[in-house]
């Protein structure tokens, strides 16, 4: 079922906990992303978000255990864990993670910091990789004469941007974005944004976009999946999503998100997600959810066709108003 | 939005020309070489007003010196000039005790909940503090104000809270119990610098509506945020801010829905919205914020806007009302006003 | 409270282990090394104060040949002067475990308090501490410490409070770092801007914690002034007439042993404090390490994540 660029099936990742237990912290994700398609992975805290898409890179620690299959262009790369995941980190998926701000090295310069993967990867070296650089600089917006700047000579938004850059210094196909805005000013938050899309439409990129921020995620992707516990509980065309959505879950998120021009109240979710250390009987989100059914509680839903490329998992998505 | 405010009598804080900055290390050299000292200038002449039953939001981006305002109104910040009256009483010259004293009347919630509670203590003990560092009632009593407190700030029944420890306790819950906490004393300003900020979604609602409630009883709200979302949706007024000047204010729906200065109008193009199908044409300003150290000259906000003059440059403009306002009370800091 | 959902979400039923799990788990005895330390202090301990039940009369009076190797009678033999080795090395460890712990607490308590107030305070009180922790590093030790016996005299008393007051100021740097990130905090100032006086702020905010990271310099230190008691009455600056394992060594050079090849004269007391220094080592380290977030080095080890095959799907 090779197709498109990226395609996770089934994924799951548990980490070590004290005195035996584990957190299972994914359970059972599957979605795809073809070229120059931006998705959105939204979640709250705890929902596996950041996880999901570290286990796509094989940068999880030596507590986690994952199963499932990570497709890149149909090849398996988590087949044989990280030897098979290493040779495709940065060349063919790259990320950009929160806190970018701080993924430099202080005491060497931007420069020599956005040739280092090129040569690691055999990719250029050199004055080649240098000029590189500077081309990929000049592409994210800063003059290419900053390649001999340190870190802190850089503002919190250009940092963002060079660690964007870092990010595409071996020409990957896919594009992990690990909350890129979410400590920076709204003002600047657009700039990267729009950045992103831009790189995405120019260079045919896969984005994966992770962020809480479901207004981020309206404005900068075409599809997003909502995830809960661990698992995916809808996805779809953002429109949709927002126009028709078929989960509890993500009509309250939407819900509870203050927004510029709507005179709607804003309702909190009560109560909180489920422990994910302790086995969860039938649907996760039904503690919390203002239309459960009997069924909920026994039976824990899969995800279900309920649109054109629209999902969700829920026993009652049929009946969710829209 | 709370109608009390409208025939409330004089503003419980005013707050007038206040400017904070301060001091950048010249270090050995500098001072041997005599260079001009230079100051980081975090607010630089800032008036506003809050009412009882009124919630003013401070709106802006980092380095505005919204937190910064905050803080000298608190008095946790020394001012270097202008005045802050708290029911008209100058705060900014009082000393240790009266000071003491006045702290009782107005509290802050902090941006972080997992920081702005004492690890070691129980719930019961961080709601009381208040009590106990100004000494009032006895522990029976005291436990009265804080069921009480707590029950106030949504955590309820409070007697299941008063013995947790706050690593047992979700985000949203802290929160709350550092309101709790602001609350025993009953004081009669609350400042919330990012109250929710650093929440999942699905809670900020219910902390931002437990100040909604607080500001329809009474109490006097100061909002600290960069979200505005949240300040269009929960605030009476909006003061937006940049570089330590207030460039824009007036009644939340008129700002939002009609904004003066093009600063606002910038910022509120690229705040997104959560319909995918609403989009906005962002309008994106060249540039960051310049360094509070530098501050441009004439109209400090002249370089990036996309609708400067000549004037601009020379020009430090006033807050005033446009001509033919939809309703007094807004006013922007733009010498363009009106054309 | 209408317009409030009605459930916040009760807090999960407190799932705190009763107080003597929670000190089963400690990190001080969950530690292999630092179980071991805490048996071997244990035992040195128990022997110090047990000690007297075994030992009577004058322990340095001549009651055997003098160097006698080990024996049924004598287990370690004899000293130069004829006594019973072990049963001097017995009395030496109470004497070496007075002044460690004793002078410990001197240390602690002034570096503790210059560190409390010069982190706490900062400006020109911790300018002055400073600059006081300073001059106090840079005093040589040894010719301060023969001053000092020959203007006082050598006594006990003296030993300790000169270890004491020599050796506090890594406590004080230790602290003063430790409380100026403290102090940051936020609940720190939360409680600041309710009123609070700084005498609270200190006692009931900051103190309970870096008391931890205190308690592991302390017991770090202990192990620190059980040596250096030892290499000064090795000196010859300890109280003369008090026997410790330092002085044991001393009597040993002074007597001759390894001239006479009585090693059990030397060895034993040399032993007793590299074991006794080891052990508060691995009980202080332990605890470090439990204490300072900043040793942590899990991030930089090369195992990596492991591969299992999917669970089966739950039936629908």
């Amino acid at each position: 079922m090779s197709g498109g660029l990226l395609e996770v099936e089934d994924l799951h990742v548990w980490f070590d906990l004290p005195q035996r237990r584990e957190l299972h912290a994914v359970q059972g994700v599957s979605f795809s992303v073809d070229r120059g398609e931006r998705l959105g992975l939204v979640g709250e805290s705890g929902s596996g978000k950041t996880t999901t898409i570290l286990a796509l890179m094989g940068l999880l620690p030596p507590t986690a255990a994952v199963a499932g299959r990570v497709l890149l262009d149909g090849e398996d790369v988590l087949a044989r864990g990280e030897r098979t995941v290493a040779p495709h980190r940065w060349k063919d998926v790259a990320m950009v993670f929160q806190g970018a701000m701080n993924a430099f090295n202080p005491v060497r310069r931007v420069g020599e910091q956005l040739v280092e993967p090129m040569e690691l990867h055999g990719v250029a070296s050199g004055t080649q990789a240098m000029r590189r650089a500077g081309e990929l600089l000049e592409r994210v917006g800063i003059p290419a004469a900053r390649l001999r700047s340190y870190p802190h000579e850089f503002s919190g938004g250009m940092r963002q941007r060079a660690a964007i850059a870092m990010a595409l210094a071996c020409r990957p196909k896919l594009l992990l974005a690990d909350e890129p805005t979410t400590a920076l000013d709204v003002m600047v938050q657009a700039q990267i944004l729009q950045l992103l899309i831009a790189l995405a439409d120019d260079f045919g990129l896969g984005l994966v976009l992770v962020t809480h921020d479901l207004p981020v995620v309206a404005q900068t992707c075409t599809a997003a999946a909502v995830m809960y516990a661990g698992e995916i509980v809808e996805t779809g065309p953002m429109d949709a999503l927002y126009h028709e959505p078929r989960h509890p879950y993500t009509r309250l998120l939407f819900a509870a998100t203050p927004d510029l021009e709507s005179r709607d109240v804003v309702v909190s979710i009560p109560g909180n997600p489920p422990r994910l250390d302790e086995g969860i009987s039938g649907c996760p989100f039904r503690p919390r959810c203002d239309s459960a059914v009997e069924r909920c509680g026994l039976e824990r839903p899969g995800l279900r066709r309920v649109g054109g490329a629209h999902e969700a998992a829920c026993h009652v998505a049929e009946q969710v108003p829209a | 939005m709370s109608a009390a405010a409208a025939d409330s009598p004089a503003p419980l804080l005013e707050v007038d020309g206040l400017v904070v900055r301060y001091p950048v290390q010249r270090g050995l050299t500098g001072a041997l070489l005599r260079r001009p000292r230079q100051h980081v200038h975090a607010v630089s002449g800032v008036s506003f007003t809050v009412s009882r039953g009124e919630m003013v939001a401070l709106v802006g981006e980092s380095g505005c010196g919204k937190t910064t305002t905050a803080q000298a109104v608190l008095r946790l910040v020394r001012p270097e000039s202008g005045d802050v009256r708290f029911d008209g009483i100058d705060v900014t010259g009082l000393g240790p005790r009266e000071l003491r004293r006045l702290r009782r009347r107005m509290q802050i919630i902090y941006q972080d909940p997992y920081e702005s509670l004492d690890p070691r203590f129980r719930v019961e003990q961080t709601v009381a503090e208040a009590l106990v560092v100004h000494r009032e009632g006895a522990r029976e009593s005291r436990r009265l104000r804080v069921v009480e407190a707590l029950e106030l700030a949504g955590l309820s029944p409070a007697e299941l809270y008063l013995d947790r420890y706050p690593h047992e306790l979700s985000g949203g819950q802290r929160q709350r119990v550092a309101i709790a906490a602001s609350l025993a004393l009953g004081p009669d300003l609350l400042v919330a610098d990012e109250p929710v900020s650093m929440l999942d979604v699905s809670v900020r609602a219910g902390i931002l509506t437990i100040l909604d409630e607080l500001r329809d009883r009474g109490l006097a709200v100061l909002m600290i945020t960069h979200d505005l979302s949240t300040a269009a949706r929960f605030a009476d007024r909006i003061c937006v801010m940049y570089l330590g000047r207030i460039v824009e204010e007036g009644p939340a729906a008129q700002v939002i829905e009609a904004p003066q200065h093009p600063y606002t109008k910038a910022l509120l193009s690229v705040v997104p919205r959560r319909d995918p199908r609403r989009r906005v044409k962002p309008q994106i300003l060249r540039g960051e914020t310049p360094n509070p150290i530098a501050v441009p000259p004439g109209c400090r906000f002249h370089p990036r806007c996309p609708a400067a003059v000549e004037d601009c440059r020379t020009i430090d403009p006033e807050l005033r009302a446009p001509a033919g306002a939809a309703s007094a009370g807004h006013r922007a800091a733009c010498i363009l006003l009106g054309r | 409270m209408t317009a409030l959902e009605p459930a916040v979400g009760a807090p999960a039923a407190p799932r705190r282990p009763g107080r003597l799990r929670r000190l089963l788990e400690s990190p001080v005895l969950t530690s292999r090394q630092s179980l071991a330390g805490l048996v071997i202090l244990g035992i040195v301990v128990l022997a110090a104060l047990t000690a007297p039940l075994f030992v009577h009369g004058d322990v340095q009076a001549k009651v055997g040949p003098v160097f006698a190797p080990p024996s049924h009678r004598f287990w370690l033999g004899t000293d130069g002067g004829g006594a019973d080795m072990a049963k001097l090395l017995l009395m030496g460890a109470r004497v070496s475990l007075l002044v460690g712990f004793a002078s410990a607490a001197v240390s602690v308590l002034i570096g503790g308090t210059v560190g409390i107030l010069s982190g706490f305070f900062g400006g020109k009180v911790d300018i002055v501490l400073m600059r006081i922790t300073d001059y106090v590093l840079v005093l040589p030790d040894i010719p301060l410490m023969i001053v000092v016996a020959a203007l006082f005299g050598r006594s006990l008393t003296n030993i300790i409070v000169i270890i004491g007051v020599i050796y506090w100021t890594s406590t004080a740097r230790l602290l003063r770092a430790q409380v100026k990130s403290v102090r940051e905090r936020v609940y720190v100032q939360r409680a600041r801007a309710l009123g609070a006086g700084n005498a609270r702020l200190i006692f009931r905010h900051v103190l309970p914690q870096v008391t931890p990271l205190l308690v592991a310099n302390t017991v770090l230190f202990v192990a620190y002034a059980i040596f250096a008691e030892t290499f000064i009455s090795f000196l010859g600056l300890g109280d003369p007439s008090i026997v410790s394992w330092g002085r044991l060594i001393q009597n040993a050079f002074t007597d001759d042993a390894i001239l006479n090849n009585a090693w059990w004269a030397i060895v034993p007391p040399g032993v007793a404090v590299v074991v006794v220094v080891v052990a508060c080592t691995m009980v202080g380290q332990a605890m470090e390490d439990a204490f300072n977030p900043r040793l942590r080095s899990g991030h930089l080890s090369t195992r990596r994540f492991r591969l299992r095959p999917v669970p089966a799907r739950e039936p629908r």
